[in-house]
């Protein structure tokens, strides 16, 4: 029984996880660890970080990144951009993985297959730019209508329904992946569900995926780029979430990277790690329930709260790890503005932390609901963080305002079912970027937005989003957003707390490791290896 | 005995749908379903997905489907991993945790029966007093103490010598597993040698001892013999559910080793709301604990025929 046992596990594992240690320069592979499996690789599926980040190594869009942050040709040669099409002329001779030619017929596959209502992904969203793409989701159009047309094997044709001048952007995020039709339909319904499920045009290809074990990636020889390429290999030998055993790893020289958490801080100093700071994009902020029946409705118990805020204490004494800076606007610092960036171009409101006008508001509130006492529920995930954040401000609003807070934990699905029922008064929510542009955030509190989970509803912002959409011009779009980070502020539509830093070590031998706040992150697609002497 | 075991049988399958019943109910009670994400899906999306799940279905007519399909071994697809059926999910992790716990269940009896045996040998001496002490620790601290220490004794250790004696974590090969087997087993091992220590203190005194030793059987032999092999019954009791429990259930140890057993693949599908592996596993784990503490139920028949005659 034993040894049958043994027998299977090893016909299931294959090899075992890597032991050529953290950075191999002889063979030139790193070791990583992976926080969770891909549940699978299908890019006009893929919703997660983990499935983004390999998807970003192993296939390429039109467009893409590179470790600078620039976006750069990748399948695209040449391309054009208006208010109302864009034109992408793509490489000649470019191969699949397996040998076929990559041309815009693998395109316009991906994208219809996207937002096919039959394949009901949830990114499908991201290409609502393109003519007929929300009327094909909602099944009123065929997917043969969708406003993408592969003019012959080297030229792609998009018409889009409203200026969208960072539209080049969008064609490097997974769901704009090219995929070859003909190898799609040769899977029978198993895309990406397996590393022989899948062809490459990225950088790497998966030479082994063994699910809930590791994942490895091995140099691409058809890509077209493999010169600027310098890893052979990446080999996510460790699937692991624990940050405890992750620090294990990286101490015992297995693997080449980690996150760093509060209590993990200490030691990366007592050994001397690289330590290494990444804002990931994301802004996090209570989210208030506006919905007619809510005490939240009211303005000044909104106000009321809102003078309590204090994000800098939030950020320094609660959260405590280094990185998070305190929020002050639902656009993160990093968002270009019209020719630097858009938060230096347009100052958000200081933050104006201010009991004594927080209990006059909260006075003001009592009266106006004619109560003599208000309870409050703050719904918020189950984990040590969210824990830490909705007890602060529990004790914070019991102190200042004498305002009972009740606290609703609940576990992530659960969590975002009572967001969108609407069965909360406050709630920690947070939002990461889908596309390096301020658009991202600013719709998020339009009418028609169903991330929108407060039902937050200002015909002011709604107007003032729909004259960003409807221009192309840097100027009218930025202050159309200008408008709509003070109407936020002013009416408290919400309550933003910090955007999120995280700390990581990396090994000292690995170089160009770029981080970013959009697209795959970490991306090691041209990354090296020093020697150890340098 | 066949009336027995067939007896034995057919109560172990009405447990099973009991299980399968209670927990196709209680999972649908719980707010969210598969779909839900943190990116808010358009109403029309969220139809297409139900339909295509079936989960626009009454819930009665689910259940059914559902029962059906479980009669015929068939616990459908995964939803978090789209185009992978349950049942090779199921198959492909089983065997991980399966190895883990048999591992972990030969240090447990091993250890268990030897200290156990020790300790009563040796009572109210200086072994005794040790062991009894580390049987404590080994109860009251939980798993992922031992799991989390472990392999920080693992990353001293590799580093002290330079190279990798143990790996600190990950799956392969035999050297991924030793560590992990002894963390998941260490509680058993401590519950399993207090238990050996109270039988064979019991059994020092029973008659048949002390004939055997009056007739002038040497020590040893009273010891192995007659003491050992009495005294081992009620452990066997314990162990074939602590198997079941074991290799199904060491969750925490696999997730801080990253070994890709089905403990962790339970627990990630709750956390998912992936119905389909929320079953599959439920099922799967209830029949596979029935049938074990059926098979110690046979055992002790067998061995006991008292047990057969109630």
């Amino acid at each position: 029984m034993l040894l049958f046992l043994l027998g299977q596990v090893n016909q299931c594992t294959g090899t075992r996880s890597s032991s050529v240690g953290a950075v191999h320069a002889a063979t030139g592979t790193i070791t990583l660890n992976l926080a969770q499996e891909p549940p699978q690789l299908d890019s006009t599926k893929a919703t997660d970080q983990v499935s983004g980040m390999v998807l970003g190594h192993v296939m390429e869009g039109l467009l893409r990144y590179d470790a600078n942050d620039n976006l750069v040709a990748g399948v695209a040669e040449s391309w054009s951009l208006t208010d109302t099409e864009a034109h992408f002329t793509l490489k000649q001779g470019l191969m699949w993985s397996n040998g076929t030619p990559i041309t815009a017929h693998d395109f316009v596959f991906a994208w219809r297959k996207a937002v096919d209502p039959t394949t009901a992904s949830q990114y499908a969203f991201i290409l609502f730019f393109i003519e007929n793409a929300r009327e094909i989701t909602s099944s009123d159009m065929p997917v043969e209508s969708l406003g993408v047309t592969a003019v012959d094997d080297h030229t792609l044709h998009v018409k889009l329904i409203e200026p969208t001048p960072f539209f080049l952007s969008l064609t490097a995020f997974p769901t704009y992946f090219p995929i070859n039709q003909a190898f799609y339909e040769s899977r029978d319904g198993g895309y990406g569900s397996n590393a022989e499920d899948l062809i490459y045009n990225g950088p790497f290809t998966i030479s082994q995926w063994v699910h809930n074990a590791n994942v490895r990636l091995e140099k691409n020889e058809n890509y077209w780029n493999r010169d600027a390429v310098h890893l052979n290999a990446i080999d996510f030998a460790y699937i692991l979430s624990d940050a405890n055993a992750i620090i294990n790893l990286f101490e015992s020289g297995d693997i080449a990277q980690a996150s760093l958490n509060v209590e993990l801080i200490d030691r990366a100093l007592r050994n001397h790690w690289d330590i290494r700071q990444h804002v990931d994009g994301s802004v996090f902020f209570i989210e208030i329930n506006h919905r007619e029946d809510r005490l939240t409705r009211n303005y000044n118990l909104r106000k009321a709260l809102q003078y309590v805020d204090d994000p800098p204490e939030l950020v320094n004494k609660v959260i405590k790890l280094p990185g998070n800076l305190p929020g002050k606007s639902i656009f993160p610092v990093w968002v270009q503005g019209v020719n630097g960036k858009f938060r230096e171009e347009f100052p958000a409101k200081p933050i104006m932390t201010n009991h004594d006008k927080a209990r006059e508001h909260y006075a003001m509130a009592l009266e106006e609901l004619g109560l003599d006492k208000i309870t409050l529920v703050m719904l918020s995930g189950d984990n040590p963080s969210a824990n830490k954040q909705s007890e602060y401000y529990q004790s914070k609003y019991a102190k200042v305002l004498g305002l009972e807070l009740k606290l609703d934990r609940q576990i992530f699905k659960q969590r975002l079912q009572k967001m969108t029922d609407g069965d909360f008064d406050l709630v920690l929510a947070g939002w990461g970027p889908d596309y390096a542009d301020a658009l991202t955030f600013g719709d998020l509190f339009t009418s028609w937005n169903e991330n929108n989970r407060g039902r937050y509803n200002n015909p002011e912002v709604d107007r003032q989003i729909d004259i960003a959409k409807n221009s192309s011009d840097p100027r009218t779009r930025m202050e159309a957003f200008a408008r709509v980070q003070d109407i936020l502020n002013e009416d408290v539509a919400i309550l933003v707390n910090y955007e999120r830093g995280s700390l990581y070590v990396i090994h000292d031998r690995l170089k160009n490791v770029a981080r970013r706040s959009v697209g795959p992150d970490p991306d090691y697609a041209f990354a090296y290896i020093v020697d150890e002497e340098s | 005995m066949l009336w027995y075991t067939i007896r034995r049988l057919l109560q172990g399958l009405i447990t099973v749908w009991f299980i399968a019943t209670a927990t196709f109910w209680a999972m649908h009670q719980v707010p969210g379903d598969p779909f839900v994400g943190e990116k808010a899906v358009s109403p029309e999306v969220e139809a297409n997905l139900k339909a295509r799940w079936g989960l626009d279905k009454p819930p009665l007519e689910q259940y059914w489907i559902f029962l059906t399909n479980m009669v015929q071994g068939d616990f459908g697809i995964s939803f978090a991993q789209e185009s992978r059926s349950v049942n090779d999910i199921i198959l492909e992790r089983f065997p991980v945790s399966a190895i883990l716990g048999i591992l972990a269940i030969v240090f447990a009896g091993l250890g268990g029966v030897l200290y156990g045996a020790l300790t009563a040998l040796y009572r109210n001496q200086w072994p005794d007093v040790i062991i009894i002490l580390l049987v404590i620790i080994g109860i009251s601290v939980p798993s992922f103490v031992f799991a989390s220490v472990g392999q920080l004794v693992l990353v001293v250790i590799n580093q002290l010598i330079g190279f990798t004696v143990l790996p600190v974590a990950g799956w392969g090969d035999i050297s991924h597993m030793l560590v992990p087997a002894l963390v998941l087993g260490l509680g058993t091992m401590a519950f399993l040698t207090r238990l050996m220590r109270s039988s064979m203190l019991e059994i020092v005194t029973a008659d048949f001892i002390r004939t055997a030793r009056s007739k002038g059987v040497p020590a040893a032999q009273v010891f192995s013999r007659h003491q050992l092999r009495n005294a081992v019954l009620p452990v066997i009791t314990v162990l074939g559910p602590s198997v079941a429990s074991i290799t199904t259930g060491g969750f925490v140890v696999e997730n801080i080793f990253g070994i890709p057993g089905l403990g962790q693949s339970f627990v990630l599908a709750v956390q998912q709301s992936d119905y389909g592996v929320i079953m599959g596993t439920t099922v799967f784990y209830g029949a596979f604990l029935v049938l074990m503490v059926i098979i110690v139920d046979l055992l002790y028949a067998w061995i006991d025929p008292r047990v057969r005659l109630e």
